[in-house]
């Protein structure tokens, strides 16, 4: 089906050159990320042990922060353009089509946010021997956040106060990956055995890629009628 | 499928409803003074917890119905999806209210339950996390329904929240477990069920009951206002006040 | 059967009628909502359909 696949690129290099157009757009969670993991040391005083301690669950609710901040960009200016109503009507199934669009956005915030991740690790001073696995988990748990993000985004679209809304609907929906992602870059400090935590990530995904699409697809059906 | 329709009518299930109130309630009634009756007087003292255990009889039903009024939530919201039928979705959306005051109830005495047995209101125990999070998408499935004016549009949306939600309670569940025997610090005990008798078992199973009606009863409250508001334009309905009147 | 200490029970009084209290609370409000509800959707209607009458 070369049509379909062409269908998708299009989508995604779309999405890509738009928000890069707006770099504003995929500028801000970032720097809210930075900004977020910063204020912690001046709060609780720059001890490294009490730092290190921190890291890990700092940085990863900040990554969750970040991500939810970033979900109106989702679908947002396509519904308020029209751009959405056509691609409801288009051939091509809408769960796919939704797909794509998370795919993007994953790759404007979600990406840049493990690459910087590193940084705030230094800062955090985490150890280097757990730099990897931050890095890992981080790879493996956004791309999650996205995804049940999309629904939420959908679900809230062109509502009043929709910004708080989805974070109300979606932090709940939050918490394995946090516990588990977290607790992976956590378990590596402690010298824990962590595989387990990477499968079930890795499971959550799985599981996160197959069903998100089609909620978000429904979602953003009753959103349009 | 047509036998759904008929009875699936508002007019008819709104008569029906009316009719069943009375008994749900009077068994509901006579479930909770019987729990209460064998919970209070006749079930022993816990040789471990002393008399403290005697909130479980609230605490744990409260649990189960939390749970359980978000699964029916969930199962009446797909059947709405998938058929339109109107009567489950005013179920599903009268659920909600019922579902989350039993999350807050179960979190209450599960603090009141822990300050005797824990030495602090609060801990991070398995069960209570879960709930706080139940109690969370409980008021999430809430604010979205309250902020769509269409009733249907925000039916449909709910819907799809609740289905969401239902599939990711036992991750969140496993998760916390997982996470609290990881991080459970040796000094807090766990407030499990206590190794249960017969004599503990009846008034627990009795209150869950009396629960599960008293629940049945208020939604069939709640759906009979909810028909006649949204009905206010049939015939019906115009008859059933004269007749009232 | 002695009131006072089935009261204390055993001194954890104040947790476990709290419990019961505020699950009696709950029911109640929960019973109560609804029917005042119906209280104020009946008179809504017998307004709607006066109303009704005198647009006809």
């Amino acid at each position: 089906m070369p049509n379909f696949l062409k269908a998708i690129g299009c989508l995604l290099r779309r999405d890509l050159t738009v928000a890069l157009r707006r770099s504003t757009d995929v500028l801000t969670p970032l720097v809210f990320f930075i900004i977020v993991v910063s204020l912690f040391p001046l709060g609780l005083g720059p001890e490294p042990s009490v730092l290190r301690t921190i890291a890990p669950g700092v940085i990863w609710v900040a990554a969750l922060l970040a991500t939810m901040l970033s979900l109106n960009r989702l679908f947002a200016n396509d519904h308020a353009d029209g751009t959405l109503e056509q691609m409801a009507l288009s051939p091509h199934p809408l769960t796919v089509l939704v797909l794509t669009k998370v795919a993007a956005h994953w790759m404007l915030t979600g990406l840049p946010l493990v690459l910087i991740s590193p940084l705030l690790a230094v800062q955090m001073n985490l150890p280097e021997s757990a730099m990897g696995t931050l890095v890992l988990s981080l790879l493996l748990g956004t791309p999650v956040l996205s995804l049940l993000g999309a629904v939420g985004a959908a679900l809230t679209l062109g509502l009043r106060g929709g910004g708080v809304l989805v974070s109300l609907l979606v932090l709940p929906l939050y918490t394995p990956v946090l516990i588990f992602g977290a607790g992976a870059v956590a378990g590596v400090i402690a010298g824990i055995d962590i595989e387990a935590h990477f499968s079930l990530l890795a499971a959550f995904l799985a599981l996160a890629l197959t069903l998100a699409p089609w909620a978000a697809a429904a979602a953003l059906r009753v959103s349009l009628d | 499928m047509q036998y759904m329709h008929k009875y699936a009518s508002p007019k008819f299930f709104y008569t029906l409803a009316g009719k069943l109130t009375p008994w749900m309630a009077a068994l509901t009634a006579v479930l909770l003074v019987a729990g209460l009756y064998l919970g209070l007087f006749v079930a022993p003292v816990d040789f471990q917890q002393g008399e403290s255990y005697r909130i479980m009889f609230i605490h744990v039903p409260a649990a189960w119905m939390s749970m359980f009024i978000y699964v029916c939530m969930a199962g009446a919201g797909a059947i709405a999806l998938v058929w339109n039928v109107k009567l489950f979705e005013m179920f599903a959306g009268n659920c909600a209210p019922v579902g989350a005051s039993f999350t807050f109830l179960a979190l209450v005495t599960g603090s009141l339950w822990g300050k005797p047995m824990w030495g602090a209101w609060w801990a991070w125990d398995a069960r209570l996390t879960s709930e706080l999070i139940l109690f969370f998408l409980y008021i999430g499935y809430m604010a979205l329904e309250a902020s769509i004016d269409d009733p249907r549009r925000a039916a449909r949306a709910s819907a799809i929240l609740a289905l969401v939600g239902v599939v990711n309670i036992p991750v969140i569940h496993f998760s916390v477990e997982w996470w609290n025997t990881l991080h459970q610090p040796a000094s807090v005990g766990k407030v499990g069920t206590p190794s249960i008798h017969p004599s503990m078992l009846a008034p627990l199973l009795l209150m869950s009951l009396g629960f599960t009606f008293y629940f049945f009863t208020v939604a069939l409250m709640r759906m009979r206002n909810e028909i006649l508001e949204r009905e206010r334009h049939t015939t019906w309905v115009a008859q059933l006040l004269e007749s009232k009147s | 059967m002695n009131w006072s200490e089935f009261i204390r029970m055993g001194g954890y009084g104040f947790y476990v009628w709290s419990s019961y209290g505020l699950a009696l609370l709950v029911l109640l409000l929960n019973l109560y909502l609804p029917l005042r509800r119906r209280k104020t959707v009946r008179r809504l209607l017998h307004e709607f359909l006066r109303l009704k009458e005198q647009t006809r």
